[in-house]
């Protein structure tokens, strides 16, 4: 659906901040977009949506160049920003001056998340809590049912109840024919979500992985003293977890924390026992 | 739903399903939710939600009629509990039976633990 090749970019008289970026988004899958901070995740979105520009390579919706922005393009994706503005005016407004960019727009939807999230249309924009507006703006971008939805950090600042009622909203429309990338800390917020990790590291990615793909290859948890295996990497908090080959070990649940930790401190050996087993089973 | 974090998450959506079918919250037969219904409820990526329908259906416990959905197989209440006691006997007893070891506590002591609470649900 969305393919990023060779892409650069830096900001003006700073160092790069994507550097030969390769990656491809294809429908039916929900991305988890990793980094630390300032490693250029939401340069990447900002870029994806065509807000930016890269400085040399492609960004191709379904073949279309984004920094074009086109309308044919622009009709397919939508971006919940980390932070962002919105107008001073009630969400019926909102959703009136808005929608109409956007052609799959579902008003029905809209209201409905906007009821479960426990706000009302007559409410005003501007005075509501910055939650309460994140609210809003992922409701509308769900909404959209546009073919691609970014989001950036669409967690932070929701209270509790609303994280869970958010998980259950993305689990009812993820399907084969949509494409959801966000790009997120929150690790232990959308785990269950994502089934695809990507991770970026000194600009570059340093992990583009099927999270069924990792279970396969690898283990995650409590090393026991008659293992095999050398771990690839190890935490020594208590209890002391690590990734192991998995071998002929039963499946563990992948621990996307341990998991970022050990590709941040050994991404050559994880990612070369995982395109081992990849092409194990080629053969 | 609270994941464990050691076990797959669509194995344990597999336990949810035999659970509520050996408390007979779903009997044999009868029609269980969607592949979507269930992501919703434990909040997962669908596709995490197929693979235990998926898992399911080959070991028989569940089964899918075109068109209509998802159903509990004729036999699936015996067949969950033929999996959940090799489980148990398999898996739970041995850990069980090394902690009695460890503990030195005798059979005599189990076995009356054993009727004092078979006497108190009575």
């Amino acid at each position: 659906m969305l393919t990023i090749k060779h892409l650069n970019f830096n900001y003006p008289k700073s160092r790069f901040v994507l550097k030969s970026i390769n990656l491809d988004f294809t429908a039916g899958n929900i991305y988890g977009l990793f980094g630390k901070n300032g490693e250029g995740k939401s340069t990447l979105l900002k870029i994806m949506t065509g807000l930016l520009f890269p400085k040399n390579g492609n960004c191709l919706l379904e073949g279309n160049e984004m920094r074009k922005r086109e309308v044919q393009s622009l009709h397919h994706i939508f971006l919940v920003p980390e932070d962002f503005e919105l107008p001073a005016i009630s969400i019926r407004s909102f959703e009136k001056v808005q929608s109409c960019f956007y052609p799959q727009f579902s008003k029905e939807q809209f209201y409905e998340l906007i009821k479960e999230f426990q706000l009302s249309p007559t409410d005003v924009i501007s005075k509501l809590s910055f939650g309460q507006k994140k609210k809003v703006l992922i409701a509308f971008g769900i909404a959209t049912n546009t073919k691609l939805l970014l989001m950036d950090e669409p967690t932070n600042g929701l209270d509790i109840p609303s994280k869970s009622q958010f998980r259950k909203v993305m689990a009812s429309i993820a399907d084969e024919n949509k494409c959801i990338v966000i790009s997120t800390h929150q690790v232990r917020d959308l785990h269950s979500l994502i089934n695809h990790v990507m991770i970026l590291d000194n600009a570059q990615v340093a992990f583009d992985q099927p999270l069924d793909k990792v279970s396969d290859g690898l283990w995650f948890g409590k090393p026991s003293t008659n293992d095999s295996s050398e771990p690839i990497y190890s935490e020594s908090s208590f209890g002391g977890k690590a990734i192991l080959p998995r071998l002929d070990k039963n499946e563990t649940e992948v621990d996307l924390e341990l998991l970022f930790n050990g590709v941040l401190g050994a991404p050559d050996k994880i990612n070369a026992i995982l395109n081992q087993t990849q092409n194990d089973e080629r053969v | 739903m609270e994941f464990d974090n050691s076990k797959p998450i669509y194995l344990q959506i597999v336990d949810f399903f035999y659970e509520n079918i050996l408390v007979k919250r779903w009997a044999d037969e009868e029609r269980i939710p969607s592949v979507r219904e269930v992501a919703m409820m434990v909040e997962v990526n669908p596709n995490t939600a197929i693979r235990a329908f998926n898992h399911l259906q080959d070991l028989g416990v569940i089964h899918n009629k075109r068109g209509i959905g998802y159903f509990v197989a004729s036999d699936g209440y015996t067949k969950v509990l033929n999996i959940k006691r090799k489980e148990f006997m398999e898996q739970i007893l041995p850990d069980v039976f090394k902690k009695l070891n460890l503990l030195d506590i005798s059979f005599d002591e189990l076995k009356n633990a054993y009727n004092q609470q078979k006497n108190e649900e009575k």
